[in-house]
This record gives C-alpha cells, sequence and structure tokens, in this order.
C-alpha cells in the first residue's frame, strides 16, 4: 500500500536533497530586451497594457493612500509595490472567473480585474458603501462579482481553503481553478503544509503561488528556512513547481499560464514560487530602517517591475512618455478626487454591527442592539458615528 | 418507524442528506471506504462514490481549512473530527475563519452549508484526549451554532437541520450512548429545529436542565427525586449557541430553582453563562441559588472517571438542596 518505490541499499546513506536545485525562471532583463534564447511570451497589446495599466494605477493607489495615512486620514495601510508584476502578472495569466484566494498585499489583483477606485475607497475608509459594511481593517477587501474572495488577517488560513474551493469547482464540472497567494512567512504555517498534501492527494486543480518577498515583517528568509527557498517543499508532495523572477511579468505571466493549464486539464496542483522583494514597509506599523540596509533597498528600486516592464512596451512601441506622463497625471487624480469623496460618506449604520453574524439576527442580538440603541440615545456625544442618525441611528 | 442506536440514527441522516442533495459531502480520517471509526460513515463512500465521501490526509486544520473552503464555493461539506478531543488544530480554522466568514465580508461569501460532526464525552474509558466535552469554547464564538443530541430520534433530526442550515454547526455527538441509547426513529427525511430547547418532561419543584449524554443522567436522576416527592421539570437544551433561554426563563419563572449540568469542567463552563442569564431574567422569582453539577476543575481523569463524572447521585443531592435552602 505504500507509494515508495524505493530500491534497496545496502549502505545508509544520507541525503538533504541538495542535488535538486531549482532554476530561476526568466525572459525580460531590466532593460526590456528579451535574455538571449529567451522566446517571446504570447501576450497580444490590449492585454499587455491592461496588465501594465494595473500595476501602474496599484503604485499610485499605495503611494497616495500611504501619504493618506501618515496624514492621519487613514487607520492603517499595506503596499504591494515591488511586488506589481508577480501579483498581476499571475492573475493576468487566469480567466477572470477564476477564483482568487489572496493574502493580504495582492490589491493588484483586484485593480486587474477592475475593481473601481471607489470601491478600492469605500472599503479603505470603512463607510456605509464598504462592502465589509466597515468591519475589518484598509486592505481587506473582497468581490463576489470579481471571483475575489474576501481578505482575512491570519496568515495562511486561506491556502487549505483554496484546496475546498477548488475541489468543488473541480465537482461542479467548472473548467475553472483557483489560486491562491501567499507570502514566504506564511508558508511556514501548518496551513500551508496541510493544503499542499491535500491538494495532491485529492487532485485539485489549485495553483499556489508564493510571493518570496524577502521578508516577514522584520524576519528575513535566511531565519524562516534553511532549505533554498519554499519551491522544494513541493517534491515532499509530489506537486509540480516551478520559480520565477517575480520582478519579470513576462515569465511570471508566461509561467502561471502554463500552470492554469495543467491544473485545469489535468487536476495537477502547481506551486509557483516568486523571487521578488517587498520595496516598501510590512506596512504602514513598520520602519523598514531597523532590519535592513538602505543600500539593500536601493539595489532591488533596480530592478523595479514595473520599469521593466514599460522598457519593454517602449520598445515595441506599445507605450510612450507621453502616454505614461497622461496615465500617471489621471490615475493621481482620479485616486485623490475618489478619496476625498469616499472619506466624507458616512460610516455603517448602527444596525450592521449585528447582522452577518447569522443569516438572520437572533433574538439575543436583537436584545443587545436594542439596549445598546438605548445606550446612545442617552450619550449621544460619546458615539458621534451613530447618534442622531436616522435610518439605523440611535 | 425502525429501531435504531445513534449512529444507525447518525448514518441514516448522513445517507439521506446525501441523497437528497448531490452537493453533500462527507469527509474526514478513515471515513471513506471504513466507514469511520465508530462507523458513523458506514456504506456512503460504496453509495455515494470516492469524491463525495473520502479519506482525508491526518489533518485537522487542512481539514475544517478545506471544509471552509467548499462551503464558501457552495457545497454543503458534513467534515468529521475523528474526537471533539483533536478538533484544536482546527480551532484557528474554526475560529477565525467559519464563524467570521459572513461577517467579515458583509455576507459576500459565507460557509453556511458547513457542519462539523465530532463525538465527544466521557463515560467510556477514554482518559484525557477521548473524552473533553468542548462545547463551551466554541460557545464563545460569534457565528457558530453548536448543537448536541441526547438520542437517536434527536441525533436524525437535529443533524439533518444542522446540514441545512444556513450557518456553519458544529454537531458534537454523545459517542457513549452511540450504540447504548437505542429508540424508534422515522425512516422518513424530518429536522428538528436548531435554537430550540425541549421541555421532556413538565413539573413543579425544580428545572433541571442539561444536554447530550447528560439527559440520560438526569432522566436517571428524576426518578430518585420523584420518588422523593419533587417534581422535576426536565428541559433539553439540544442548541448551545445559540441557546433558547426564554423556554428555560419561562419554567424557571414557574418552578423557582434551577440544576445546570454538563460533564466539562465547572470554570468557564457552559452552565455559568446559563446561571448568569437565568438569575438576570428571573430574580425575583428564584427560591435557591443556581445549581451547577459538573465535571471537575481537572483535566478529564481515568481511573477516577467515575467520581470526576456529574452523576445521578450528585445531581440528586444538588436537586435536595435547592430545595431544601
Amino acid at each position: 500500500m505504500t507509494t515508495t518505490r524505493s530500491e534497496v541499499t545496502y549502505t545508509p546513506t544520507f541525503t538533504d536533497g541538495d542535488e535538486f536545485r531549482l532554476p530561476t525562471f526568466k525572459l525580460l532583463q531590466q532593460d526590456g530586451t528579451l535574455y538571449d534564447g529567451a522566446e517571446a511570451p504570447d501576450l497580444d497589446r490590449d492585454k499587455a497594457l491592461r496588465i501594465y495599466r494595473a500595476m501602474l494605477f496599484t503604485r499610485v493607489l499605495d503611494e497616495r493612500m500611504m501619504a493618506a495615512q501618515r496624514q492621519g486620514r487613514l487607520s492603517f495601510y499595506m503596499q504591494c509595490t515591488g511586488e506589481e508584476a508577480a501579483v498581476i502578472g499571475s492573475t493576468a495569466a487566469l480567466d477572470d472567473a477564476d477564483m482568487i484566494m489572496a493574502q493580504y498585499r495582492e490589491q493588484g489583483a483586484l485593480a486587474y480585474r477592475g475593481f473601481t477606485t471607489d470601491e478600492f475607497m469605500n472599503q479603505l475608509f470603512g463607510n456605509e458603501q464598504d462592502y465589509g459594511k466597515g468591519r475589518q481593517m484598509p486592505i481587506h477587501y473582497g468581490s463576489a462579482k470579481l471571483h475575489y474572495m474576501t481578505i482575512s488577517s491570519p496568515l495562511a488560513t486561506q491556502i487549505p481553503q483554496a484546496v475546498g474551493y477548488a475541489y468543488g469547482q473541480k465537482l461542479a464540472g467548472e473548467k475553472h481553478c483557483t489560486i491562491t497567494y501567499f507570502g514566504e512567512g506564511a508558508a511556514s504555517e501548518g496551513d500551508f503544509h496541510a493544503a499542499l498534501n491535500m491538494a495532491t492527494v485529492h487532485k485539485v486543480p489549485v495553483i499556489f503561488f508564493c510571493r518570496n518577498n524577502g521578508y516577514a515583517i522584520s524576519t528575513p528568509t535566511i531565519e524562516q528556512f534553511a532549505a533554498d527557498g519554499v519551491a522544494p517543499r513541493a517534491f515532499g508532495y509530489k506537486m509540480q513547481v516551478i520559480r520565477v523572477d517575480g520582478n519579470d511579468v513576462l515569465a511570471v505571466h508566461e509561467a502561471t499560464r502554463i500552470a492554469r493549464r495543467m491544473v485545469v486539464e489535468n487536476n495537477s496542483p502547481v506551486l509557483i514560487e516568486a523571487m521578488t522583494y517587498r520595496l516598501a514597509a510590512h506596512s504602514s506599523s513598520d520602519d523598514p530602517s531597523g532590519y535592513r540596509s538602505r543600500k539593500e533597498e536601493e539595489a532591488w528600486r533596480e530592478k523595479d517591475p514595473i520599469l521593466r516592464m514599460r522598457h519593454w512596451l517602449q520598445d515595441r512601441e506599445w507605450w510612450s512618455e507621453d502616454d505614461e506622463k497622461a496615465l500617471q497625471e489621471s490615475l493621481r487624480r482620479e485616486v485623490l478626487e475618489t478619496m476625498k469623496r469616499a472619506e466624507k460618506r458616512q460610516p455603517p449604520a448602527l444596525e450592521t454591527l449585528v447582522s452577518d453574524v447569522y443569516d438572520v439576527i437572533t433574538p439575543a442580538l436583537a436584545e443587545q442592539l436594542e439596549q445598546l440603541k438605548a445606550h446612545i440615545r442617552k450619550y449621544p456625544e460619546a458615539y458621534p458615528k451613530s447618534a442622531g442618525r436616522g435610518k439605523g441611528g440611535a | 418507524m425502525a429501531k435504531m442506536n445513534m449512529l444507525q440514527a447518525i448514518n441514516n441522516a448522513l445517507d439521506i442528506a446525501m441523497a437528497a442533495d448531490e452537493g453533500v459531502l462527507c469527509f474526514g480520517e478513515d471515513v471513506g471506504e471504513f466507514g469511520g471509526v465508530f462507523r458513523a460513515t458506514s456504506n456512503l463512500q460504496q453509495k455515494y462514490g470516492k469524491t463525495r465521501c473520502f479519506n482525508t490526509p491526518l489533518v485537522e486544520q487542512g481539514i475544517i481549512g478545506f471544509a471552509n473552503g467548499l462551503a464558501a464555493q457552495g457545497s454543503i461539506p458534513v467534515a468529521e473530527i475523528q474526537f471533539a478531543d483533536y478538533i484544536f488544530p482546527a480551532f484557528d480554522q474554526i475560529v477565525n475563519e467559519t464563524a467570521k466568514f459572513r461577517y467579515r465580508s458583509g455576507n459576500l461569501f459565507n460557509v453556511g452549508g458547513l457542519t462539523i460532526r465530532a463525538p465527544y464525552g466521557g463515560g467510556i474509558s477514554g482518559g484525557h484526549y477521548h473524552s473533553q466535552s468542548p462545547e463551551a469554547y466554541f460557545a464563545h464564538t460569534p457565528g457558530l451554532k453548536v448543537v448536541v443530541p441526547r438520542n437517536p430520534h434527536q441525533a436524525k433530526g437535529l443533524l439533518l437541520g444542522s446540514i441545512r442550515d444556513q450557518n456553519p454547526v458544529l454537531f458534537f455527538e454523545p459517542k457513549r450512548l452511540y450504540r447504548a441509547s437505542t429508540g424508534e426513529v422515522p425512516e422518513s427525511d424530518y429536522q428538528l429545529p436548531l435554537g430550540e430547547a425541549e421541555v421532556i418532561k413538565e413539573g413543579d419543584d425544580i428545572t433541571v436542565l442539561g444536554w447530550g449524554a447528560q439527559m440520560e443522567v438526569i432522566e436517571r436522576t428524576v426518578e430518585l427525586a420523584e420518588k422523593e416527592g419533587i417534581s422535576c421539570e426536565v428541559i433539553d437544551l439540544r442548541t448551545i449557541l445559540p441557546w433558547d433561554v426564554e423556554t428555560v426563563a419561562e419554567s424557571v419563572l414557574k418552578t423557582g430553582r434551577l440544576v445546570v449540568t454538563h460533564e466539562a469542567p465547572l470554570t468557564g463552563g457552559f452552565a455559568g453563562e446559563i446561571a448568569a442569564a437565568i438569575q438576570t431574567r428571573c430574580f425575583l422569582y428564584l427560591e435557591s441559588p443556581i445549581v451547577r453539577v459538573t465535571g471537575l476543575d481537572t483535566p478529564f481523569p481515568l481511573t477516577l472517571e467515575k467520581e470526576y463524572m456529574p452523576d445521578h447521585l450528585k445531581i440528586f443531592e444538588a436537586i435536595k438542596a435547592s430545595i431544601e435552602f
């Protein structure tokens, strides 16, 4: 019953698996030209520009919202900066109806799928138009219509969930898959290992996409694992695996495109490890100067994935300096104006405090809400977000 | 009607649920061809195939993570955790994910189709790790429902009700009664309501409240008490979360006395929540303090299990003390 097809040996030989060194798949050089021997990928102009616009939007959004956080207009923020090619290049290689179960730094995937600036802002400000009804911290986006599962803060919980979701897609006979994103730090959680094992045992159409960005908050990869990255773990689960340059949008797209074919056509799950770098802080509450050098950051800034893609687009004459200037200006204006509107919107109604705990409001919750309303009526100045509002107010 | 033990009733409920809806899946450790270590999933794989009833790797957090994803996708997973004592590796998936899925997404997504089955409780010489009653941990988590049946008829109806409920349900099965409890069970498809306690026996002097395997112990106690001329009203809570405070309060307003019993330890046990809520509602009607008869504040023991358990004699003494207060 064992699956081990092991030959017999009469000498005790140990191995740490170091003979299985994984190469890194690359196509695009920083100057926008392909590596010698690299084949031009299957990517048309419209799609390339859709990817590029989403990357630039994400960069502009991140810069503007980080500044807003520093001004005290926003409680918290997390940037995707430096990882735009990894996130958007992979999402772009999927069908738009494939499920995305992300960690929290994948706003670029949503931007690519068409989440509007207004939808981003409503979540960030937790106003009454936020789909999540102001219940979660900024950046915990979700969209049912764009097949993007609402983010939850606990790390790696989404990975076995992606396996279950994909199993359901397979049973339903859909020709769709699920992709789950996570960092190299989250890959240390038990849920990661549980998920990879279950995925190959049950032959599930799922892509595990690891953003190896060098740091889990302050912890560098050298203190996260002794092995050569995350990718070699796939061998232990007999899973297909590829390592890719995460700042190379063409390589990421190509690897994910082929992976998608493998998972959808053969139910053969795939692990992709994208080697990249978190150029920004972990979050608005973090300061990287305490744990890494400016020199290291500068070296990675030289490998900026957006600049690399722009060089390629310009090289093909699909993009110009004027296009760039116009898009940057219009994105900045749109983000700023949309933010101003969103931050003025009302907070969610008081009833949303007790709805959606269950499918209906239980008697106990209805009673607690009535008690709370009576209390707010007594001390309205202490609860300015709810006091004196008509519908849903106290 | 057919005579069934609790395992047969549970197996029958799963069979009916799988036949009625193709979306229903049963999985967990050893639940496939073997039919589960207690045989609750017997013949389901043979009947519905390996894609709908299957073994999983031995990883509770993986089982529940997988189940959460399936439920979010629209399937109706019935995941088995082999013993409630082993549910804790999945605690994060249940408390942080299952329970909050609907709320945190503003109802964009939910895992309402999910049911988690797990055998719980003592009385089988199971020691620390095959005896625990973890309901109170989960009762502290808004978004979950926690259901415990007392006999085969209840088990079938409540399990079908749980599988079809639009919220995630933890269904704790009293394994001491798996084969010990038998009774007449309708062969048809029927559901019993969640969130509703049941007054099993009306009485005037004192209310005795429990759930699951304790209901059998309460039954023995009541025989003793009635011989002494004490009229007991007996209530099976059935759903621990959200619990039916109205039915319990109504009874206590009538009797003026309440004994609550569970196997789990005293401190932080669910009896404490019931006592607090009932004294708030019934304060001026109470004739004596609300009494809790529970396990001790120790890990679940082995050789001295009988001493640990809140048996009929301990409940009987509590009833007498309450009456004589």
